[in-house]
């Protein structure tokens, strides 16, 4: 097997993972860093992200304000000496982009523009109209192109992390273009491979979000935190489950019942604004959860607007006009007519709440650094955590490079001080990697199919895990996942070559969704209170005494994961009240 | 949005197939695919895999049009699969790898050429006053940032390549997409690096190979006008040629 020796390695070469790479390179011009990624990078899903990216800079604005936001938004699940390194990293990070020539939109005097979003009390959202993360991840990844010293190794699937002497110190990953295995030995380990949201059949994520980051980890001994927490995104096309961009209602879209009512009013969100001039943290500005909470319930009292696709609520954009949706949401005017064939500026549009972002993850520390020395993990994979139980949009393109520098830079710390304990034990773990995707390989009595597994792994995600839960529904989707995690064990290939092999893709990509499923649904059983995006129909309370606490789920091979608990940090903010009624100013 | 874009019709797919281990060579094969009336071809290639034949390999994700990654020729027309609906389409549909690269495996072309001359190009800022964090952002209007955001919209997806009768020619020449990202940091009011650019993109493997046929332009599905981009550096690269020989006192 052929053997790559580098200072770091990252296996992710979206937002965090390319931060992380340029960190680095600009750190030391003579590290070789080893960017590694399933896809070339400007395909990552960060490209997908629309509103914007939130940072203190506005004279009107303040640290303060934006740490509370956070805290309050995230139900109090959020580790606070993390929140108010990131909220103080923030505007740094987004003006270095824009000194990489990000596109921010700008005001009439030059200065960088702001908009506001859901669950942010002060505008404080840079955006690039409604393509911020596309021109992010493009500016950096072009910004990445002047470094020499990262190498790239583009469509290579990570399939191992290698530990030894109890620390980590490489990876083994198949180079698509070959199907080889290939041994990467690294001083340390950066994963910044995103989230996991293909576990679930409605999803916004792109079909590389399966959570292979997470799972490497997880099998390597690091649990994964708080993984019960998964946002639904308000705004979904109910038939492809595309992204209409928060920033929708930030411009001043607002939602409807069959009936034409502006129902957040009902909810604890109103009372009702003025149309065409929202209201920050107040009705369409509420947080992700509450206002996905609510169109469920909508849905539930009978007021939904019937579609050839199930149960929607309306967005109503057309009071924007033509002018103001093409400067501002170009795209979601884009998307909505080729997908369903409704025009923003003259029909409203019918939207239903989609699964979109995990809070949890790979557990870090506010260095990035995972308890297994030499791993250090950034972005939508990992949980440091600073978005609790609910992540506000536009604070999600601000971690990916808070903690994308974050890791680099621990990383490059870590490897300096380290050499490599035995180069025979860690090719030994390569090679046993090798002979596991081999054995895959040469498996030949399998009857079951990976589409088939997948799809049942997505419905009893849906019907246990979903936006609201009950004991007897996650019990009922966690032996599901029992079952089909033992099943997964007889998935045959029927592609048996070696270049460009998407059958052996989607068989790894399967195994690391129900690796990380099991983590969603047993983390979910355990936990019985509300909290932010975690809705329990039997628990429906939030219950500090008892759950004011990280959950950490452990991987125990084929049996599913152990649970234990860690307290939440706490600084300046005592657990209150989530107040978006506009009766508070 | 009404119901019969849920109507289902069995479509004719006529896919590229090749496999370097197994093949001499590309060839045919046929399927027949149920396909919603609302699909994008990409939805009828994902039913295909998961349904009829798993060995068939593309590349695709996000499924909204950003992020590249699903260009291919659809009926001979460099497209999105994402972005091309099956509605829009009768009869038999013809899909093949983005034309001009080799191909790596059944509809994944080699993007090795694309990636290499994009590095080429110098597409990052380079900076021409230099600025620290505590200075805070550069200041930019609207004005000077329209003049730039179209072509700083390109999502590598190598459609305008596939589409480039020249290109197809003269594998040399570096191509509308990487020229036109090119252009987008000329054009930036924060920028200072276009001689080092012009070095690379005024050349006879720069615009000067392009023969203006515009075909770049009409298959972007971003509306990045590459056409444009070529000619802005082909005027400009002209007027640094006089200013040097004629009027070699005036700064450029």
């Amino acid at each position: 097997m052929e053997t790559i020796q580098t200072d770091v390695a990252i296996i992710g070469a979206g937002g965090a993972g390319l931060r992380a790479a340029i960190a680095l390179a600009q750190a030391d011009p003579k590290l070789r860093i080893a960017l590694i990624s399933k896809v070339y990078p400007m395909r990552s899903h960060t490209c997908a992200a629309e509103g914007g990216a939130a940072g203190v800079i506005k004279a009107d604005d303040s640290m303060k304000q934006h740490f509370d936001d956070t805290v309050g938004g995230g139900d109090w699940l959020s580790d606070q000496d993390a929140v108010e390194y990131f909220i103080h990293e923030a505007p740094k990070e987004l003006t270095q982009l824009e000194h990489w020539g990000c596109p921010w939109n700008r005001e009439a005097d030059g200065s960088v523009a702001v908009r506001p979003f859901g669950g942010m009390k002060i505008q404080r959202t840079w955006f690039a109209a409604d393509k911020s993360g596309f021109h992010i991840l493009h500016t950096l990844f072009q910004t990445s192109l002047q470094f020499d010293n990262i190498q790239r190794y583009d469509e290579f699937f990570a399939t191992d992390l290698l530990v030894d002497d109890g620390r980590c110190q490489g990876l083994t990953a198949i180079e698509m273009r070959s199907g080889q295995m290939r041994c990467f030995l690294a001083g340390a380990v950066i994963i910044a491979g995103g989230g996991a949201g293909r576990m679930f059949p409605f999803n916004t994520n792109g079909a590389i979000k399966t959570g292979d980051g997470m799972a490497l980890a997880y099998r390597a001994g690091v649990p994964l935190k708080d993984m019960e927490f998964v946002q639904y995104h308000p705004t979904g096309l109910p038939n492809t489950g595309t992204l209409l961009t928060e920033a929708c209602r930030g411009e001043g879209g607002v939602l409807l019942n069959k009936d034409g009512y502006r129902f957040l009013q009902d909810y604890g969100m109103g009372p009702e604004t003025p149309l065409g001039k929202p209201v920050l943290k107040t009705m369409e500005l509420g947080p992700r959860d509450r206002v996905s909470q609510s169109i469920w319930h909508e849905i539930r009292k009978g007021r939904a607007v019937k579609t050839p696709w199930g149960d929607c609520v309306w967005l109503d954009m057309r009071h924007l006009g033509e002018k103001k949706i093409n400067e501002r949401l170009p795209f979601v005017r884009d998307i909505s007519i080729s997908y369903l064939g409704v025009d923003p500026v003259t029909d409203m549009v019918p939207i239903r709440p989609v699964v979109h972002y995990m809070m949890g993850g790979i557990h870090t520390d506010i260095n990035a650094a995972t308890p297994l020395p030499g791993l250090f993990a950034a972005g939508e994979c990992a949980c440091v955590s600073i978005n609790g139980a609910n992540r506000l949009g536009s604070n999600s393109l601000v971690e990916i490079l808070v903690f994308g520098h974050r890791a680099g830079l621990s990383a490059l710390e870590h490897a300096r001080g380290v050499g490599r304990s035995s180069e025979a034990a860690l090719s030994a773990q390569a090679e046993a990697a090798q002979g596991r995707v081999r054995a895959l390989f040469m498996r030949n009595a399998g009857k079951e199919s990976i589409a088939g597994l997948r799809k049942e792994m997505t419905d009893t995600m849906e019907e246990g895990a979903g936006i609201y839960r009950t004991q007897e529904g996650l019990a009922k989707t966690c032996d599901k996942l029992s079952e089909l995690r033992r099943r997964y064990a007889d998935v045959a290939l029927h592609d048996k070559t070696n270049v460009y092999n998407t059958d052996l893709l989607s068989a790894l990509e399967l195994g690391s969704m129900l690796d990380c499923a099991e983590a969603v649904a047993v983390s979910g059983r355990e936990r019985r209170e509300s909290r932010g995006a975690h809705q329990r129909l039997d628990f429906t309370a939030r219950d500090d005494a008892n759950y004011l606490r990280h959950s950490l789920a452990h991987y125990r091979g084929s049996e599913p994961p152990n649970i234990d608990y860690r307290d939440v940090v706490i600084t300046t903010s005592p657990p209150g009240v989530r107040d978006y009624s506009g009766a508070k100013k | 949005m009404s119901e019969n874009r849920m109507a289902i019709r069995q479509v004719e797919l006529e896919v590229l197939r090749y496999n370097p281990e197994t093949d001499d060579e590309p060839k045919f094969q046929r399927y027949s695919v149920p396909c919603k009336n609302e699909w994008c071809i990409l939805d009828a290639l994902n039913y295909l895999k998961d349904n009829l034949d798993p060995t068939l390999s593309y590349r695709w994700s996000c499924h909204m049009q950003v992020c590249g990654s699903c260009g291919m020729m659809i009926n001979g027309e460099p497209k999105l699969a994402c972005k091309a609906m099956v509605r829009d389409y009768a009869g038999v549909i013809r899909i093949e790898p983005l034309s001009h690269f080799p191909i790596e495996r059944d509809l994944v072309a080699v993007a090795d050429d694309f990636m290499a001359k994009l590095k080429r190009v110098k597409p990052y800022l380079i900076p021409g006053e230099k600025r620290s964090l505590a200075d805070g952002e550069y200041q930019q209007t609207p004005e000077q940032l329209a003049r730039y955001r179209k072509y700083a919209m390109c999502i590598n997806c190598m459609l305008c390549y596939a589409a480039c009768p020249e290109y197809g020619l003269t594998p040399k020449f570096i191509g509308p997409g990487a020229i036109s990202l090119a252009h987008r940091y000329n054009q930036d009011s924060r920028d200072g690096g276009r001689d080092l650019r012009q070095e690379e993109i005024a050349t006879n493997e720069g615009v000067w190979e392009c023969t203006f046929v515009g075909a770049c332009s009409e298959v972007c599905p971003k509306h990045v006008d590459p056409a444009s981009a070529l000619q802005q550096v082909k005027v400009a690269s002209t007027v640094d040629w006089y200013l040097e020989h004629f009027m070699s006192w005036v700064k450029k």
